[in-house]
């Protein structure tokens, strides 16, 4: 592919750090997340003077996850820069964050001198070696002239295609260099051809399965949401009387409301979800890639299901399970010319089996003297019309987060689910704020997670960002507890942990900070910590032993759901 | 079970590592990889002996063309190809023995192109299997050395790669 640039004026002359910047301009970013150091002077030099936001976050860990809850809430690409070395390596985990959940992201980290690369000079890291295997493309650029190419192609990368975060490694020089000749500005990629557009004979081939099928199922994942495909995808649910069950990357890409929602299949999915995927005669994947904690044992995966599997990304089908029919493409693309091969359909047997099971097995706990932590997140879906912005860790609090908050629209869940990174939540829903400023966005996180990142409260503070930080505190890290006491004889090793008084530490950093542990006050919490004009922490002590079900255990098939104490 | 796959890449610092690292990073089993420059600068071929299943090819080729920096994949597995692996081994040959060295190496189209007192060097190109008998016949009078390029492969005549072409 080539695209190429208006030319609107000479850049010899200019510096390699303005070029950089006038670049980051013309691709229309807004705001860039990060940390300066060193190897970036010349960079932030630039930036002294620009319209772009520039966020300080207060580890480059935060820098990366806040450009990752700024793309998911929003779509558009999002931007983190740091620098050379322990700035660079920081950024990891957040680049192999985006990677897993296919984030649109663009990464930019400083590197030493040109003439000093190889040579172990002070804060120098291999940073194109290290992040290979964690983003979806990278380069070195070592000369002012190739700034501006390397911009162009990585936002076209990111974005294009099954979404990913590219990164950029610039040696100093490059930037503080001025540009000999005139800059290459045009993309070159003889080499990246992303299938956009789905083959129509294949369309058909599904769209002729799923008419034959009595006992359909549409399973949905994130590639729904990041090509905006909830329409069309809700139109053919309802048209052929399909059952959508939606993973977690996908929850709000069908309205949980809806009669036909199955919501989240899985190791901690719904058992009406999973019974259906056991029982159906065909399995419509689209934009999701058959993850391990999806199928449970794969072998027993939806046994009876002819498998028609929808995905941008080609490596995708048939890794995990054989697809009958294979359609690579856009989710949008495809469902659009889809629909209208779709027959009407009432399915009146496989609705009411699908209505038995949901009777029977519905989600559900039991309340008592301590507060529920899944009681806490039916609050928060209530109080905010289940429209807000959710960011959250990772453990038993995003499990209850995804069977609780009650999803109706697309890009409200911003979590890890790939990489199930601990910690993302407060960034995340930081970047999610700075991309919708005016709507709610509040991080339910867990104690252990929170405590990862909790440095970045301070960012919140210092730009006012008035996110809303929950933490279901049970002192412990619940997840793995969960199995220890499940599969280990409650041999409780390394999870129990003394948390800190989260509301005190808020008040500290110059945050609002709420704390509760009786039921009796949940509802008063949530609404002043909803009203509350600035950044806010609401910690709540919850029941602390308290187990996510149903649980498909490692290793078993959906239908052999654990529905715990409550069935 | 072992396929050729070939793959056009640019020349661009990292690919071979990116090609390595996808390889290693996801458990596949590969025989030999090749690199060299092909007809036009900016493109090299890379030639790569994937062990496994059909299955395991398929993958390899979608993760291969999934590399920005790699422009075209093709497997042989339904087309006819050429292919050549080139060795240079230094066998024991005292002067007693040289006679009987050299002779294998005519049998089996070899060059002499090296020669000292107690060994000498056999280069010889063919396919794998070829080569291989050629280490069994060698071996009795002592390796000292041996070194193999791994197999290199072009398609025979005009022909089309019915499913690269399929799934574009």
């Amino acid at each position: 592919m080539k695209t190429t640039a208006k030319k609107t004026k000479s850049y010899a002359g200019m510096k390699g750090a303005d070029l950089f910047h006038q670049m980051l301009l013309e691709e229309g970013v807004e705001v860039l997340f990060g940390v300066p150091g060193g190897a970036l002077l010349p960079i932030f030099d630039s930036l002294f003077e620009t319209p772009i936001k520039f966020i300080l976050t207060r580890h480059e860990q935060g820098a990366a996850h806040m450009a990752d809850g700024y793309a998911r809430s929003t779509g558009k690409v999002g931007v983190c820069i740091a620098t050379s070395g322990p700035g660079a390596t920081n950024l990891v985990t957040g680049l192999a964050t985006a990677h897993m959940d296919s984030v649109p992201m663009v990464a930019i980290t400083g590197q030493v001198t040109s003439a000093l690369i190889g040579n172990d000079a002070f804060q120098e890291a291999d940073t194109t070696g290290i992040t290979r295997p964690v983003t979806k493309h990278n380069m070195l650029i070592k000369r002012a002239e190739d700034i501006g190419r390397a911009v162009r192609e990585a936002f076209y990368i990111a974005r294009t295609g099954r979404p990913g975060p590219v990164l950029i490694d610039i040696a100093k020089d490059a930037t503080s260099n001025e540009l000999k000749a005139e800059p290459n500005l045009t993309a070159d990629l003889p080499g990246y051809k992303p299938m956009l557009t789905g083959h129509i004979r294949q369309v058909k081939a599904a769209a002729d399965a799923i008419n034959a099928s009595e006992k359909p199922v549409l399973y949905v994942g994130g590639g729904v949401v990041i090509s905006d495909a909830s329409q069309p995808l809700g139109e053919i649910a309802r048209r052929g009387n399909i059952p959508v069950t939606t993973t977690l990357m996908a929850l709000g890409a069908f309205d949980e409301s809806d009669p036909l929602a199955l919501q989240m299949p899985g190791m901690h999915g719904t058992a009406v979800a999973n019974y259906a995927i056991q029982e159906c005669d065909c399995l419509i994947a689209v934009g999701a890639r058959f993850d391990d904690r999806v199928t449970g044992k794969v072998e027993t995966f939806a046994p009876h299901a002819k498998i028609i599997h929808v995905d941008i990304d080609p490596t995708s089908i048939c890794k995990n399970v054989m697809a009958d029919i294979p359609v690579v493409g856009d989710a949008k693309d495809i469902l659009e010319k889809m629909l209208p091969l779709i027959k009407a359909n009432d399915r009146k047997d496989w609705l009411e089996q699908i209505a038995k099971w949901k009777k029977a097995y519905p989600l559900r706990y039991d309340t008592g003297k301590k507060i529920k932590p899944q009681q806490v997140v039916e609050t928060i879906g209530r109080l905010t019309d289940h429209d807000a912005i959710i960011a959250t860790g990772v453990g038993q609090h995003q499990m209850w987060t995804a069977q609780f908050y009650g999803w109706r629209r697309p890009r409200r869940m911003i979590t890890s689910g790939g990489l199930g990174t601990m910690g993302f939540g407060l960034p995340a829903a930081i970047g999610a704020q700075f991309g919708n400023p005016g709507k709610t966005v509040v991080d339910i996180d867990g104690d252990g997670s929170l405590a990862m990142t909790i440095g970045e409260l301070v960012t919140a503070v210092h730009y006012n960002q008035p996110v809303k930080v929950v933490v279901l505190d049970n002192g412990y890290l619940g997840m793995v507890r969960q199995w220890q006491e499940m599969f280990y004889e409650r041999r409780y090793s390394a999870t129990v942990h003394p948390c800190p008084d989260f509301a005190a530490v808020a008040e500290a950093f110059g945050a609002k900070g709420i704390r509760i542990s009786e039921p009796d006050e949940l509802e008063d919490a949530v609404n002043e910590m909803l009203k509350h004009e600035g950044p806010v922490v609401l910690a709540v002590s919850v029941e602390p032993e308290e187990n996510v079900f149903p649980m498909v255990a490692a290793g078993k098939s959906l239908h052999e759901m654990d529905m715990g104490r409550l069935v | 079970m072992k396929h050729v796959i070939t793959a056009l890449v640019q020349n661009t610092p990292g690919v071979l590592a990116h090609v390595s690292g996808m390889i290693a990073a996801r458990g596949f089993n590969i025989d030999s990889l090749v690199v060299g420059r092909t007809e036009e600068p900016e493109l090299s071929r890379m030639t790569v002996v994937v062990v496994g299943d059909d299955q395991t090819l398929e993958q390899v080729r979608k993760q291969l063309e999934k590399i920005v920096t790699i422009v075209r994949v093709r497997d042989f597995k339904e087309i006819d190809y050429v292919e050549r692996d080139l060795m240079l081994v230094r066998v024991s040959a005292a002067p007693e023995k040289r006679a009987e060295v050299v002779e294998l190496a005519n049998l089996f189209r070899g060059r002499i192109v090296d020669v000292a007192r107690q060994s000498l060097t056999v280069e010889l190109s063919g396919p794998e299997a070829k080569l291989e008998a050629f280490i069994d016949m060698v071996r009795p009078y002592g390796i000292r050395e041996l070194a193999r390029t791994g197999i290199i492969a072009v398609q025979r005549g005009e022909q089309r790669n019915k499913k690269s072409e399929q799934e574009g």
